[in-house]
């Protein structure tokens, strides 16, 4: 076993390590601690060493609630594997709490035998009243009975790490998550060269915060290597993913890489538009990186004019797109609508959080599938796919660009809070295999008498995208009814009927354009369980146990809510029983229902939070058992 | 190929759709629809080149009746749709056509951010001071104590300049006519497309059904030279039937009307500076309303300062150029990465 290098003399091996096959950490603290960066810093060594990983950032809606308080407890959960994980994990095994707040909302979370590791420097009488203690509870044996204590010293010992450097105590104090990094990277055998590197590349006008970050780093990685409490460490060897080259990616980071591909492979610029809402900012600020790769972004004055934008460029022949959460979405409808009765292609995306309202900004949820089958008025379907995980939306992306263009219909591309700053190793394709997407603009009339049809429609009843700036074909669309062929304003009643009805089976068509629904599992059994979206690696890792126990389950994951793939209420029909986990009051649920009139029960959370494994596999026994 | 390109010599009727125009008859819609198709043959543009983009409103109908792209999009939000279209077609000569509803209430947000952008768009905002195709309320431009169909007892609204607000948000180019003043509309339409950047054009314009004689002050031919001043580049602001009437600032720096003669001469009136950078004169043009004063009619402001479109392309440009364009394998692979044997 090689030798860790945060260990000055090397010796870190000579303490006994335990090999595991899967370890989950949550870093916690005040939203101001920096434990999102050393929870991604975490993250990027253990994927550069081979594990697999998932991650779930949890962070408070307030930038900085009140110092101290419960309310601005920002955490960050990892796990990672020498197996093929899909959830950042049901118990925590690790639990780093830099503060008394910190330990308080997050302690029920470890499990039992677990190891907790506690900046004890932070429990002081002002922070444990603010947390809600009576006393301090590192002196509750109740409390912590059961856990492995590590009370750390945290803020002295990284203020003498720095000692020497000339920093102030406030920038001194900054450093104690490296330092709290350190001791997890000694206690996980974790390389902190990707790390060290980090620091020297984000710091380096700062050349005095790179000594100091990296003192405090190997302060604590000495602080576990010499002190007597830690009596052992762990090693997570490398996991068994499929051979090919890696990266980490979020989900946010997914969809921008994925439309600005969709883009270029078919020789056109991307344009989004959008307005600043959590959790959909990153796709944002990741596009407006791509400049030059022909995207054009423009951050605008409202979610208004970022969906009438879209439609805009749409109708000027760029790939088009706009992204928000749910209540930038519900301020788009009525452009939505626009683009439907115009029929444009565009993509829109919902990075679904917490809802109604401004519900809660920062949390996961899947409450918005309704709102994106009925949100809007009138007659208006629109295809719907959904992401499934963080490296999955890259294709997701792709595939509602493809629909769109093919189309000419605005899809919406569902994600969720948990994707969006999940992150997990996404296996980079090999982009000769990309297909690009395939569309025509109109050259000539395509009417008798040199006449523009612009709603002359195809055998998939799709119209044809003719573009301003094309001699002959000047056209004029809108918002009104319009005649079929002409595309004139039409009030006739019958032509209304008829464009509704026309609209809506063009919709109805994409499901013989899409891949049928694949099942992982029994073809024909006792349990069905059907779920969309984010939830994937939790419902398939219960699913996977259930079946591991012998029973008689299958997984429908679905990609396409709207339509749904053909072959699925076939699938529906060969199973006893129909489960429907999801993260909403069961709005899929109701769907599957009216659609194929089956009596599927529905497993639902509406906690912010995503599901924990044990919970799927609950449900999936109970409904077995009933 | 060495020949020249010779475009078309396109006509008014060139530009007119296969579509009948349905305003009520007499309305003042009519007019700036003949006048804005005799300005688009004179600018050498092709006819495919054009885009009408329009919001929601009886003038909003305005793009199907021109035989040009067009969009009759949502209320409000023609600014945005055109902003879109331009961005990413920015050879495009895109016109936004709005009302007074449209553009200031419904659709303030957009007007606002379109004008500091400098997005370049030509924009004629029809106002007629109503809500004419919801059949006659007060509009965000009506005066107050104004009596429609929702204020039977008069409305209680301050109602908005719209030159005002355009000069508040930084307009390059702002400039007012009246619906049947024919010429005076054409040149200023025809100044508005030569613009570069957001040229706004308020047109008074009757409604004759819910508003009838809104503007009777500047339409009507014995009446309009006492009421309004015709705004002229680098000229002295003169009006009235005998051209004997100026506007100087006096000791406030507050425009009064003063007789020419008896002591008072051209140099001491007010001369019209439309390109000045400070745009304190021209706002204070914007606030000399008739019957309080006489109100001036014309351009108010023509600078020049970068367009939004083309910033947003250049940026694409030098971006490119510094960069290269982008490679997806090196995107796909930029980050730590990591190999699995």
């Amino acid at each position: 076993m090689p030798p860790v290098d945060v260990s000055t003399n090397g010796l870190s091996a000579v303490k006994p390590c335990e090999e595991v096959d899967s370890v989950v950490i949550r870093f916690c603290g005040d939203s101001g601690d920096g434990m999102q960066l050393v929870g991604t810093q975490f993250t990027n060594v253990s994927a550069i060493f081979g594990n697999d990983v998932s991650t779930l950032p949890d962070f408070p809606a307030e930038i900085r609630a009140p110092v101290g308080t419960v309310g601005g407890v920002s955490g960050f959960q990892l796990c990672f594997s020498s197996t093929d994980v899909l959830t950042p994990g049901d118990e925590v095994d690790t639990l780093v709490a830099m503060n008394p707040a910190a330990l308080k909302t997050n302690l029920g979370d470890l499990k039992r035998g677990g190891t907790l590791i506690v900046n004890e420097d932070a429990f002081d009488k002002s922070n444990i009243a603010k947390a809600g203690y009576e006393s301090n509870p590192l002196d509750d044996e109740a409390l912590l009975a059961g856990f492995r204590v590590h009370k750390v010293p945290m803020t002295r010992l990284t203020r003498d790490a720095v000692a020497d450097l000339g920093l102030s105590q406030k920038e001194a104090d900054r450093c104690k998550n490296f330092f709290a990094l350190g001791l997890v990277f000694w206690l996980y055998e974790r390389d902190p060269s990707p790390t060290k590197k980090w620091v020297q590349e984000k710091f380096a006008k700062r050349p005095e915060f790179i000594e100091a970050n990296l003192a405090a780093l190997k302060a604590g990685s000495d602080f576990g290597y010499s002190t007597e409490a830690f009596t052992v460490h762990y090693k997570v060897p490398p996991a068994k993913l499929p051979a090919g080259k890696y990266r980490k990616i979020t989900g946010n980071e997914a969809i921008a890489i994925g439309l600005a591909t969709a883009a270029n492979l078919s020789g056109k610029d991307l344009f989004y538009a959008g307005y600043p809402i959590t959790p959909a900012s990153d796709i944002l600020h990741e596009l407006s990186k791509l400049k030059n790769f022909g995207v054009r972004t423009a951050q605008v004055e409202d979610e208004i004019a970022a969906i009438t934008a879209t439609v805009g460029a749409a109708f000027g022949g760029s790939f088009a797109v706009t992204a928000s959460s749910g209540p930038g979405i519900a301020l788009k409808s009525e452009g939505i609508g626009l683009g439907i009765i115009i029929e444009l292609p565009m993509v829109i995306v919902n990075v679904q959080r917490g809802g109604p309202s401004t519900g809660l900004p920062t949390k996961t949820e899947q409450s918005d599938l309704m709102m994106s089958m009925f949100g809007r008025n009138g007659e208006s379907p629109m295809p719907i796919v959904a992401a499934a995980t963080p490296a999955d939306a890259f294709d997701a992306a792709r595939e509602a660009m493809r629909l769109a263009v093919e189309f000419m219909t605005p899809v919406f591309l569902l994600s969720d809070g948990y994707i969006a700053n999940g992150a997990e190793p996404w296996l980079i394709p090999d982009l000769s295999k990309l297909e690009p997407i395939r569309f025509s603009h109109l050259k000539e009339p395509n009417g008798e008498d040199g006449k523009v049809l612009p709603y002359l429609r195809d055998e998939r009843l799709v119209r044809p995208w003719a573009i301003p700036g094309t001699p002959g074909l000047e056209h004029r669309v809108g918002g009104l009814e319009k005649a079929e062929e002409t595309g004139n304003v039409s009030y006739d009643p019958d032509n209304h009927e008829h464009m509704t009805k026309t609209r809506a089976a063009k919709i109805a068509g994409i499901a013989d354009h899409i891949p049928e629904q694949v099942v992982e599992g029994p073809e024909s059994g006792d349990l069905l369980v059907i779920s969309w979206g984010g939830t994937y690696g939790s419902v398939r890792s219960a699913v996977l146990k259930a079946q591991a126990a012998g029973k008689s389950v299958a997984l429908a994951h679905l990609r396409y809510l709207n339509p749904f793939p053909k072959n699925l209420g076939d699938i529906i029909k060969r199973y006893k029983k129909v489960l429907v986990p999801e993260l909403n009051a069961g709005q899929l649920l109701y769907m599957l229902r009216a659609t194929y009139l089956v009596d599927a029960q529905g497993l639902n959370k509406i906690k912010g939070k995503p599901f924990l494994i044990s919970e799927v596999l609950e449900a999936i026994d109970k409904t077995l058992a009933q | 190929m060495s020949a020249s390109i010779e475009l078309p010599v396109l006509k008014p009727k060139d530009f007119a759709s296969d579509q009948e125009v349905r305003w009520c008859p007499r309305c003042g819609d009519y007019s700036i629809l003949a006048q804005v198709k005799k300005v688009l043959p004179t600018l050498g543009i092709p006819k495919e080149n054009f885009a009408f983009i329009s919001g929601i409103g009886c003038s909003s109908r305005f793009p199907y009746y021109m035989n040009t792209y067009g969009m009759h999009s949502i209320h409000g939000r023609a600014p945005a749709v055109a902003t879109g279209l331009k961005v990413t077609r920015p050879e495009l000569q895109v016109w936004v056509i709005t009302g007074d509803g449209d553009s200031l209430s419904i659709g303030g947000n957009h007007f606002m951010h379109m004008i500091r952008r400098n997005v370049d768009l030509k924009v004629i905002l029809f106002n007629n001071q109503i809500y004419g195709l919801t059949k006659g309320q007060y509009s965000p431009t009506s005066p107050e104590g104004k009596k429609t169909k929702s204020t039977p007892y008069g409305s209680v609204d301050a109602p908005l300049t719209p030159i005002s607000v355009a000069l508040g948000a930084r307009a390059s180019f702002v400039a007012r006519s009246v619906d049947v003043d024919i010429k005076h509309l054409c040149m200023v339409l025809e100044r508005a497309a030569h613009h570069k950047g957001t040229a706004i054009v308020e047109v008074y314009q009757d409604c004759n059904v819910f508003n009838t004689g809104a503007f009777e002050f500047a339409s009507k031919k014995d009446q309009k030279q006492e009421n309004c001043i015709y705004l002229e580049h680098g000229k002295p602001l003169i009006f009235g039937k005998d051209k004997n009437k100026g506007i100087r600032l006096n000791h406030l720096n507050q425009p009064e009307v003063v007789e020419l003669g008896k002591g008072i001469e051209e140099d001491d009136l007010l001369f019209h500076d439309e390109k000045a950078d400070d745009p304190s004169l021209a706002f204070l043009l914007s606030q000399m309303r008739y019957p309080d004063s006489p109100e001036p009619m014309g351009v108010f402001r023509a600078v020049e300062r970068p367009t939004y479109d083309e910033l947003v392309n250049e940026q694409v440009r030098e971006v490119t150029e510094k960069q290269g364009r982008g490679d997806l394998e090196k995107l796909f692979h930029s980050g730590d990465t990591w190999v699995v044997e």
